[in-house]
């Protein structure tokens, strides 16, 4: 079963998610938010939201609390670094169970 | 309307007729006239097109693939090192399958330096996936220019219209200018498969993998391999597209014949002359000389290069005595271009069957070197005597 | 009217997917994301060969929302201007056009074209993300590779040339609007394409891109180090609109506070720069510092 009904002939992309794959299955450490230090879980308001604008991959949700999606985060530690109350800390993989679900 | 007119002017008014709507355009001797002519046009209000004086020829044809990828119908022109320089994006517009059509008026390429007449430019394009079609006189030009458009974007390839630099560039001669109306009839706005656009978001022609992959639709798309096959399949189709347009031509504007070949006394000739462009014409006068000595000669021109007509040429060449190519190119380190295709093209479909004609190849006019009629129909007469040299052989060359 | 945003009024529509190929923390993530922002929806792009080809993603799947032209490496400009030209014959005076190019792509092969178009004044945006240097091809040197940067062919002496200032090059074309940008200010960013895709003619942005494999830094510090390239009075935030320079954001922050960063920080926290001597390093001091004095005596008039 080849490409001939292919609909287009010439390099024609469509946009859409992981390109680059699972790329959680990159990172050796992961994102682990404390809503007792996040400024918008404390004040029940949008606030701060520093961690949401400075993910080069669009993974931090700009929520009450901010939430990571592990499908794609690539474990950079921008967020953690730098989030003003030292909410986030990156913690190694290893102490995860469901890492497996992340790779390849 | 008949008017007598330079072929750069020919083609000028072919673009202007086919209501061409952006134009990059960078000076190069033979070619500038041309699109000096084309922003008279758009100055004058003549025609409506964004008119780009570009930086370089590289530039030119970027402009050129940007503008047709977003939908509009192109133009620009070029000569030798101009086309050269352009390279790159004379690959990149074939691959991206863009009806871009661009006139190459031929002219000799460094180093070192020269403005004169010959084929080496286009020749040297050969290999690019464009179509290439060689014009002999005015009236082909302008023809030539219009048809270009309706193939190209019916085939989506682009396509390379070919004219000799100063013999047919700068000289003067009646054709007739087709009117606006039919020419709008005979091709009509353009329609492309895809044009980039906010509200159908794509990203065209980035990169390809070796092998095919599920695209966001979970479709199987190409890989690499299969759109360049693609081009190549679509460029063999083009040949009967070429037909068509040729007819289709002919139906609104009473005029055209063969699309791949022009032969002129070919049918009960033994021996037959081959050429591209404007040099086909002065061997018409050779075949007249020779044909009142009693020999048997005729002249074929090749009008589209690529894709190369192989079936049409061996079919016209079958069971000659000989047939003798004239070439004002050729590929360095082995002979002309046009002699290996044909050979190739006799071979495939000849070979074992008796009908095998030997082949000569004459190469002449290199850098706009004289190409005097007596010595092309003193070459053509010793050809068609034998063997007049084994490698290629090089007329009026002075050393 | 000026736009100032801040982060709970930034658009919230991303034009980006997660999961591309770019490196972990890649700083051109981030300008691009916010940058796209800025633009909208109504935009068409145009990409060289570059580090952001390779974000966009590989056919058939791409992780941009906006439509997108691939092009040569040298001729992004005169791709953006043909993309402009079909617009225009077209009628269509309200769709962006926006190239986005590194800085090898900008300031080495691609500067002919760019300064082609932007002589002729046509109305594109165009950005320059300067990783300082050819790192998509594996952290080469380039033109906007800073002078003592170890790079994959300057691998023990460093770079021994200064680096090219492209903003300066392109602000001698008189364009309507020259702005230099970081990806650790995306909000600055984010206004001054707000504030100036009004204005006439090629736009030039130049946007300084941290790099984590090609400076040698751990990627959670990409921010941090961005940051310090300006604190230190080394790259400068500027605008120019109509040829009139100003500061912006920290750069502008920086005139009041009269104090800069050690530039030596802002070296010792990349491994790129680790066989720049002590020398080199006092003597880049003294060139900020006399730059500095400029502005202050300028800011005082």
């Amino acid at each position: 079963m080849g490409t001939r009904k292919y609909r287009r002939k010439t390099s024609h992309s469509e946009h859409g998610p992981g390109d680059g794959g699972r790329t959680g299955s990159w990172r050796v450490e992961r994102p682990v938010l404390d809503p007792s230090l996040c400024i918008p879980c404390k004040r029940n308001k949008e606030a701060c939201f520093i961690c949401w604008l400075f993910c080069p991959e669009v993974v931090v949700s700009r929520t009450i609390p901010p939430t990571f999606d592990l499908e794609y985060c690539k474990g950079c530690g921008i967020c953690a670094e730098e989030c003003p109350t030292k909410a986030i800390t990156m913690v190694d993989e290893s102490k995860f169970s469901d890492r497996e679900k992340h790779q390849e | 309307m008949h008017i007598i007119e330079n072929g750069n002017v020919a083609a000028a008014l072919g673009v202007k007729l086919c209501r061409a709507g952006v134009i990059a355009a960078y000076p190069i001797t033979p070619q500038t006239p041309l699109t000096e002519k084309l922003s008279e046009y758009v100055e004058s209000g003549d025609m409506k097109a964004e008119y780009i004086p570009v930086e370089s020829e590289h530039s030119a044809l970027a402009v050129c693939i940007a503008a047709s990828s977003a939908g509009a119908r192109v133009f620009t022109a070029t000569s030798a090192n101009g086309l050269l320089y352009m390279h790159e994006q004379v690959q990149w517009a074939s691959g991206a399958r863009l009806p871009i059509v661009m006139c190459v008026v031929n002219r000799a390429v460094g180093a070192p330096w020269n403005v004169w007449n010959d084929q080496q430019d286009s020749i040297s394009q050969r290999d690019t996936g464009w179509i290439q079609i060689y014009c002999s006189d005015h009236q082909q030009i302008i023809d030539t220019v219009i048809k270009a458009y309706w193939l190209a974007e019916k085939v989506s390839i682009p396509v390379m219209v070919c004219y000799d630099g100063y013999i047919l560039s700068h000289t003067y001669m009646p054709f007739d200018v087709p009117d606006q109306n039919t020419v709008d009839a005979f091709l009509p706005p353009f329609q492309p498969p895809y044009a980039l656009d906010p509200d159908e978001p794509a990203n065209l022609n980035t990169v390809t993998l070796p092998d095919v992959r599920l695209d966001v639709r979970g479709e199987l798309a190409h890989g690499y391999m299969e759109i360049r096959y693609l081009l190549q399949e679509d460029l063999r189709l083009a040949l009967s597209d070429a037909a068509e347009a040729e007819k289709r031509f002919a139906q609104y504007f009473g005029r055209g014949g063969d699309p791949y070949i022009e032969p002129y006394r070919c049918e009960d000739a033994d021996f037959i002359a081959v050429g591209l462009g404007s040099l086909t014409y002065q061997l018409r006068t050779c075949v007249d000389q020779l044909r009142q000595e009693g020999i048997c000669v005729g002249v074929m021109g090749v009008r589209y290069y690529r894709p190369f007509p192989d079936t049409i040429i061996a079919g016209a060449l079958k069971g000659k005595k000989g047939v003798i190519v004239f070439e004002k190119a050729l590929s360095y380190g082995y002979e002309g271009a046009l002699a290996s295709d044909l050979k190739s093209a006799l071979y495939e479909h000849l070979a074992g069957t008796g009908s095998l004609p030997p082949v000569q190849n004459f190469i002449a006019g290199i850098g706009g070197r004289e190409i005097r009629t007596e010595d092309l129909t003193r070459m053509l007469r010793a050809a068609t005597q034998g063997r007049v040299s084994q490698e290629p052989f090089w007329i009026g060359l002075k050393l | 009217m000026q736009v100032k945003t801040n982060i709970l009024r930034l658009p919230t529509q991303e034009f980006v997917h997660p999961g591309t190929r770019a490196c972990t923390g890649c700083g051109l993530a981030i300008a691009y994301r916010i940058g796209l922002k800025a633009l909208g929806k109504d935009t068409i792009l145009v990409v060289p060969p570059s580090c952001l080809t390779v974000l966009q993603g590989l056919f058939p799947v791409a992780s941009t929302k906006l439509p997108c032209l691939n092009v040569t490496f040298a001729s992004t400009a005169a791709a953006a201007s043909g993309v402009l030209a079909t617009l225009k014959v077209r009628g269509n005076d309200h769709t962006t056009v926006a190239a986005w190019a590194g800085d090898g792509g900008t300031g080495d092969i691609g500067l002919q074209a760019l300064s082609g178009a932007a002589e002729r004044g046509d109305n594109f945006i165009y950005f320059c993300y300067d990783n300082e240097g050819y790192m998509n091809t594996g952290v080469q040197r380039s033109g906007t590779t800073p002078i003592g940067a170890i790079t994959a062919n300057t691998p023990f002496k460093g770079k021994m040339q200064q680096k090219k200032d492209v903003p300066a090059i392109m602000a001698a074309h008189k364009l309507s609007y020259v702005a230099a940008c970081s990806a650790a200010y995306p909000l600055d960013l984010y206004d001054k394409i707000k504030n100036c895709l009004h204005l006439p003619g090629t736009k030039y942005f130049h946007i300084h891109i941290p790099c984590p494999p090609g400076w040698g830094y751990d990627p959670r510090h990409g921010i941090k180090i961005g940051r310090l390239a300006v604190e230190t009075g080394y790259y400068d935030l500027y605008e120019i609109v109509n040829g009139q320079f100003r500061l912006t954001a920290a750069s502008e922050k920086l005139l009041e506070k009269r104090k800069l960063t050690p530039v030596r920080e802002y070296f010792h926290a990349q491994s790129r720069f680790k066989v720049l001597t002590d020398e080199q390093i006092s003597d880049i001091q003294s060139h900020i510092d006399a730059k500095w004095a400029n502005y202050y005596k300028k800011d005082e008039c």
